[in-house]
Order: C-alpha cells, then structure tokens, then sequence
C-alpha cells in the first residue's frame, strides 16, 4: 500500500503541494517570504533545465541567457512600451523557443565538452548585449519593471489585496503564485518525462546509437528538450523580474548559468524533487555562510567541491539510496 | 527470390586503410545470412555501413531496391531495419522494459500535446507498447526482468534484451553483432533457438558471429570476409568444403 | 594606418601568446585525464598574485617568481590528488562543477588572503616602451613572447625527448595500455596537473605587469583558454598555440577598429563559427565513433 504510493508518479507533486502549503506557517517575515519565492521561481527553471541536462544527458553551461532573455523583453515591452505582462511573457517564451531552436540545431551536434564551450559562448553572446546596450536595457546599471498585471489587476508586493473577506499580503499572494508556477512546471516536466518523448530524451543520455537505429531521430529531440528547457527559463524569466522589480545582466551571466546548473548537479541530475533540493540548499547557502563573511566564498567553494566528490549522483540519490539501503526495501524510481 | 539487401562495390577506409573494400553480395528476404571472417576481418564495419553508422567511401547500398548510402540510422530503422551491438548498447539509465519500448518509438505515434496533458489516446497507446514490450522480453527469455533497472541485469540477458528490443521495431530486417559473444553453452542453445523463432516470423536475420557451430547450424547463406575483401560465399555445406576458408582459418 | 594596424597585432599577439599558453594548460590537462580543469585560470592569478605579495615582504623578484611557480605547482598536485581523483568516476557535467567548485575555492582563498584590490607588478625590465614601425609596445610584451615561446620549445622537447613526456602522451592515447606497460598513470595524472599549473603560474607572472592583477582574474583569462583550446581543437597542442594566437589577435583588432566593448562577443562568436563547421575544432582528431 504504501509501496505503491511511494511509486506512483504523484508522489512528487503531493510531497512538494504539501512542502508549500505548510511552509507559510515556517516564513516569519517578508525576508523569509522572499526567499522562498526566489526558490520557487528559479526551481521552476532548473526543473525545466534538468529535462536537458538530467535527462537527455546535454549539458548547457549558457542557460541564465534565456532567464535574461525573458526577463529583459518583459522589462523592456511592459515598461519601455507599455505592453501587458501576460502577452508579453508568452510572447517573449516564443521568440526564446525560436532563438534556442536556430542556435540549438547546430551546436547541439556538438558532444561533450565541445557542447559546453557553444553553450557557454551563446550564453555569453547573449549577456554582452543585454550588458553593453544602454539604451534599450539600461546596461549594467540594471532596469526597473512594472508589477504583474492581468486584466488591470496588478500584483504588487508593497500592496495589501481583499480575498474572500480576508487581507492578504501582495507577497503572500505572489508566494502562492510562485508555488503554483512550481507546481505546474513540475507537472509538465514529469509529464514529458513520462512518455514516449520522454522515452526517447532518455535514450539520447543512455545510448544515442542505440536511440539511433530503434528510429529515434536523436537530433531532433535534443533541439526540442533544448527549446523546451529554454522556454521555462523564459518564462520564469519573465515572473522573477516582474516579482524583483528590477534586473541587472547579473540574471543572464556566465556566473548565473553555473549557479543553474550546479543546481542540477548537486540536487540530483535527473530528479525532480532532488534539483529542486538542490535550488533550496544552493540558495540557503549563502544566508547561512553570511555569519562567516570574508569566508563565505572559500566555504562555498569547498561545500561545493566536497559534495560532488562524495556523492557524485547528487543529494537526493545519494540520500534515497542510502534511505533505501537503511530500510532494506527493493530498488525503486526516484521521482 | 527477391534481394533484401543489396551491396555493391562498397569500399570504406580509415586514414587511408581499407577495412572494407570492394564488396558485393545480397541478402535475399526471409534468409539468415551469416557474416564470418576471422578477427578485424571487417565485419561488424560492414554492419556500421550497412546499418548507416558509417557512411561508405565508395560503393552502393540499397534495401528493397531503394539506395539508402547516407542515410541515418533511424532513417534506416523507419525503413525496417533494426540491429543489436557487439559492445552492449543499453541505455542504462532506464529499466529493462522501458529499453524495449524504446524499441517501439516509430510506432508510437503520440504527439507533443497528447503528451503535455496525457490525452487518453497517449496513455491507450501506451499500455498497448506496454503490453506489446512484456510479450516481447518473454518471448526473448527476459519476462523474469520485467520491473528490472537495465543496469541491474546479467550480461547474457542484456544480450537478449537488446534482440527484444530490436523486435519491437517490426523489422524486415534484423542484424545481430556477435550476438553470441561471452555466452555459456546453455545460452547459446537457447539463442539458437531465438534466431530460429525470429527467422520462422518471416524477420530476414543478417548475424555476425563467430561460434562456427551456431553458425553452421541456422545459417541459410553465408559471406566471408578476409581483410576487408570477399573470400567466399555459399550455403554452410559449400563454405565447409572451401579451400580458401579453411587456409583462411586455419592460418594458412 | 599601419601604425595603429601594427599597434593592435602586437597587443593581440601578446594576448594571444598568454591564451595559448592557458590553453596548452587545459590541453595538457585535457589530454591526460579528459578533464576540463575550469580552474585553469586560477593558476594565472595565483602565480601573479602570490609573485607580487612575496615582492611586498622584500624579496627579490627571481626569488619570488621561482616560489610562486613553485606554489602553483603545488596547488596543481593538490587539486589532483584531492579533488580529481577521488571523483574519478563522475560524470563530466559533475567533473565540471568540481573543478569550478575548486575555482571558487582558490579565488576565496586568494581574496582572504590578498583582498579584493588590484595589485601592480613592476615590468620584468626597463619601464621604457619600444617602439617597433610606429606601433608602441610595452616593454613587458617582449618578454611575454620571449616567455611563451620558450615554454612551447620546452614543451615541444620535453613531449618529444623525454621518457615522462612519451609517457603521458602514451596515458593520453590509452590509459588501459599506458598502465599494461608499466606506467604508473596516476603518476602521469599528477604530472599532467602539476605541468599545466606551472604553465599557468608562469603565463600569469609574465603577463601582469601589463594587465595588473586580482583575486578575480582567473575566471575571464580561464573561460578565454578554454575559448582557444575549443577553437584549436581539445587536445591539440599546435591547435592551443593556433588558437591562442588567433583569438587574441582577432580580439585586439574587435577592440581596436569597432568597439572595446564588443571584443569578448566577437571572441564567442568566432568559437561558433569554428565549432559550426569544425565540430571538433580546427586541429581536432577525427575519432570514428565505436560502437
């Protein structure tokens, strides 16, 4: 009975509906709040980038570009502009998806080290300009964004809202927005994964030749799982810059790519709840090593180092697998 | 009788050394047509080329008449042509059964959307590959490794998972790479057996192998390579009786 | 014209001369164990660094050189034996964030120890600009070449002549055979990883006198090896020299005749043109995939 709960592809959605639902009664004050809408945010974009990295084995070393891409033509459109946020937003996903399926094509024959180093270089090609084009982004001083607004209702953390004959804080309902984006971003991805494409993502990681000769057209499902990912970059893009307020090409750097990835790595390549693990642990981190000031950079480093060496599978595997060896059960799925 | 699989002049080198060089031959349908030669002979390069891994320096490949010289793998598998690895080609980051329905990835017809919101279309067809899978691995001699991890299985029975695998594809053709390497005895009976039951569903098996007995033993027709080059070909009773063959492999 | 022409190839070619050299590094590294070692970069800005601070406590510049060549070579072993090795069966995206990891690591180290300040290096000789056709130079780009190529010439010699070169060249074409016959591959390992650092080291040194020197350095100067060893092809020692060269040059003539601010984009940009035509970039071997 509780065997097949644990197995059910549901499993992880309801621990993490139930991780934010409960959560609230932990968050104290607007600080904590904003934390935890950070995280939910950026875990929604791992969870897309763990579909190109954990599961069809394709490493991106460039993928914060996307994030930036989204979030700068939000700023841009909605404020520069005047346009509404939500067309925006889709209509920003749509030229990310065409800009990773153009570059995706060509690069991603690339393997190994030599897809890094493209990756990587679309990355850095892409923040240069954000950085350098003054007029149209601000450059590196940064930009400001209108609040989130749908059908003229804005969502504005400094503002109080009346639900239901109850006061609500703009922060708490953006916590719930953030949650729901999470919950979804999770449900697609495990959707996908779950499937015959999913299938054939995993068969690229697995054995590309074999892939190959079953007739899976390896090229073609590499470019999409690249668009897809980029896309939820694009759109969380997008939210976490209507939630900030204000972005800087911080967001699309080299250094944000690797935060991003390490994220993966270090949750769990190839499971959900592992990378979303890892997003709150690498974003923990740094709140808890600010006590060590000038230290809080080399212990990083060092955290990150050992926690590869040791479990190189990541967190979460490392952690069920050691669940599992504890509590003598058979070997199943992570989620 | 109709050639499956024609070959004609078909030359491949590496930097300069030919591994396969001017080779001509055809595979006629419903056949298991051998491929021997003693070692670095050429002939899993041959697979590499037929199966469009490789693509030849010189020559001319066609299936059912149709060139198919550059083509893609899975190109080729769309074209039913199917084979399983010398050097096991598992993924093994999934389970066993899910290797197999892999298998059944040009038969799956589901479409981006049907997958985002799992339209009951998905999950039907689904549950047919499901199904079609498990039949598949019993059929093979898996059905014990259903809910296995791939990484978890034996060698022999990877070997047998990847043929399974390979069937899911409905092929017209199937190429087996030394499908017998590294078996027990007891093992390589039951494979001869397989082959067999393949052979009676009409599937045309192209078989690289280098148990002489297993060969000699459900081989229709039979290529020899030496160097790269055709040594002889004939019916197992020919290529037992041929001087050539016999210098060949007994180092002469 | 010719002048300002000359002006910018000597700044790239001095540039350049500091990337190849980064790039032999990865290649070395690369080629011994199939890792891209992201903390390439940091043996550059330890080797500068740790040159200026010890010339701060009042020795002499030779001395402080050879010590701080000295203590990159060391910080090479250590990040093999340490870090690398005891991951040897980890993926390479998991290679690469431990090899990043180690890169934060040594910058916050460095930044404890030496602050996040710029710090000057006087020029190995005379401060006086020499002035080739028009087209000033400074005077420390003399011996960056001087050094750069004396490196390659050694490296040349020391992979050609010697018995520990032929050694790891043969680890790097097979490990499994390299180990049948008796060489001890960890110990290649080591080397691999203690050459590229002194490389590095050295490359830093020669180079900050002209680009001062931080705490932060390592990253850009390392993500601009990695640029020249892709463009050149991994592995490939001609191909690190080539593209060092190549990538230093086209980013001085960026900077010089469109825009300074655009010069690290056309860097990328020209690592994708090669890569797009050249998968496996320009001096790459062709290897037939197995299977």
């Amino acid at each position: 009975m509780l065997n097949s709960l644990f197995q059910s592809r549901q499993f992880g959605l309801l621990v993490l509906a139930l991780i934010i639902i409960v959560l609230p009664f932990g968050l104290q004050n607007d600080f904590h709040y904003d934390i935890a809408i950070q995280m939910g945010l950026i875990a929604a974009t791992v969870v897309g980038l763990n579909l190109l990295v954990g599961f069809a084995g394709q490493i991106s070393l460039g993928h914060a570009a996307f994030f930036g891409v989204g979030a700068y033509m939000s700023a841009i459109l909605t404020g520069t502009y005047g346009w509404s946020p939500i067309p925006v937003l889709l209509f920003a996903a749509v030229v990310v998806g065409i800009i990773a399926f153009v570059v995706g094509r060509p690069i991603l024959r690339l393997k190994g080290h030599y897809l890094s180093m493209a990756t990587l270089a679309v990355g850095f090609i892409i923040y240069i300009i954000i950085n350098n084009e003054r007029r149209i982004t601000g450059g590196p001083d940064g930009i400001s964004v209108p609040s989130l607004s749908i059908f003229g209702a804005e969502l504005n953390v400094f503002n109080d809202y009346q639900i239901l004959g109850m006061t609500l804080s703009g922060t708490f309902l953006w916590y719930v927005l953030a949650g729901v984006l999470l919950l979804l971003a999770v449900w697609i991805a495990q959707n996908i994964i779950d499937s015959p494409i999913g299938r054939a993502l995993r068969s690229v990681h697995g054995s590309e030749v074999a892939a190959r000769v079953v007739g899976v057209d390896t090229a073609r499902f590499k470019s999409l799982v690249f668009v897809i990912s980029a896309v939820y970059a694009s759109i969380m893009g997008s939210f976490y810059a209507h939630y900030t307020g204000f972005i800087t090409p911080q967001i699309a750097s080299f250094e944000h790519s690797i935060v991003l990835i390490t994220m993966v790595v270090l949750g769990g390549m190839a499971s959900t709840l592992g990378v979303i693990l890892g997003v709150v642990v690498l974003k923990l981190l740094p709140q808890v090593l600010a006590d060590f000031q000038e230290l809080e950079m080399m212990m990083f480093g060092l955290i990150l180092m050992l926690t590869m060496i040791f479990m190189p599978k990541g967190l979460l595997p490392t952690l069920q697998g050691l669940a599992r060896k504890y509590l003598r059960k058979k070997p199943e799925e992570g989620v | 009788m109709s050639a499956l699989i024609e070959v004609t002049g078909l030359d491949k080198a590496f930097g300069g050394v030919n591994a396969v060089e001017g080779l001509s031959f055809s595979v006629n349908a419903g056949q298991v047509y051998s491929v021997i030669g003693p070692n670095g002979a050429g002939k899993t390069t041959l697979f590499n080329l037929i199966t469009g891994i490789y693509t030849p320096t010189k020559g001319e490949i066609k299936l059912r008449g149709e060139s198919v010289v550059g083509l893609e793998p899975n190109q080729l598998a769309e074209r039913g042509m199917c084979r399983t690895f010398q050097n096991l080609q598992i993924c093994m980051n999934m389970t066993a059964l899910e290797n197999v329905m892999l298998g059944r990835h040009l038969q799956l017809k589901s479409n981006f959307l049907s997958t985002l919101f799992r339209l009951p279309s998905m999950l039907r067809d689904e549950a047919a590959c499901r199904e079609r899978a498990i039949e598949l691995m019993e059929f093979v001699g898996c059905g014990q490794y259903v809910n296995t991890e791939a990484s978890a299985m034996s060698y022999g029975a990877l070997k047998r998972l990847e043929i399974a695998r390979a069937l899911a594809a409905d092929p017209k053709v199937i190429l087996l790479d030394e499908p017998a390497a590294g078996l027990n005895g007891t093992e390589t009976a039951a494979l001869e057996d397989l082959i067999r039951k393949v052979a009676q569903q009409g599937i045309t098996v192209v078989l690289v192998e280098h148990d002489m007995k297993l060969v000699m033993g459900i081989s229709d027709y039979l290529l020899v390579l030496n160097y790269g080059r055709k040594l002889a070909e004939g019916t197992p009773e020919q290529i037992r009786n041929n001087p050539d063959v016999i210098a060949a492999y007994l180092g002469g | 014209m010719l002048a300002e022409f000359l002006q910018y190839l000597f700044t790239g070619i001095t540039i350049g001369a500091t990337y190849a050299l980064v790039a032999l590094g990865f290649t070395l590294i690369y080629n011994a164990s199939h890792v891209i070692n992201f903390a390439q970069g940091e043996f550059l800005m330890i080797g500068g660094m740790a040159t200026v601070s010890l010339m701060g406590m009042g020795l002499p510049m030779p001395i402080a050189i050879i010590l701080a060549v000295i203590l990159a070579g060391i910080l090479g072993v250590a990040l093999q034996r340490l870090a690398i090795a005891p991951a040897r069966q980890a993926s390479v995206v998991t290679l690469i964030i431990i090899t990043i990891g180690a890169s934060i690591f040594i910058r916050g180290v460095a930044q404890l120890v030496w602050g996040k300040e710029y710090h000057v290096m006087p020029s190995f000789g005379s401060d006086q600009p020499v002035r080739i056709g028009g087209a000033v130079m400074h005077s420390q780009s003399i011996w960056v070449l001087l050094i750069a190529s004396i490196l390659v010439v050694l490296l040349v010699l020391f992979f050609t002549r010697t018995l520990i070169g032929k050694a790891i060249l043969a680890t790097s074409m097979n490990k499994d055979a390299a180990r049948l016959v008796g060489i001890r591959t960890q110990l290649v390992l080591m080397l691999a990883f203690m050459l590229s650092a002194l490389i590095g080291s050295m490359a830093g040194i020669a180079v900050a006198p002209i680009t001062f020197t931080s705490y932060d350095i390592g990253i850009m100067l390392g993500l601009k090896g990695f640029v020249a060893a892709a463009m050149g092809g991994l592995g490939s020692g001609v191909g690190a020299v080539v593209g060092g060269i190549t990538l230093g040059i086209v980013e001085a003539m960026t900077a010089g005749y469109i825009s300074s601010d655009y010069k690290d984009a056309v860097a990328f940009s020209m690592i994708l043109l090669v890569l797009f035509f050249m998968p496996r970039g320009m001096f790459g071997s062709r290897v037939v995939e197995r299977v």
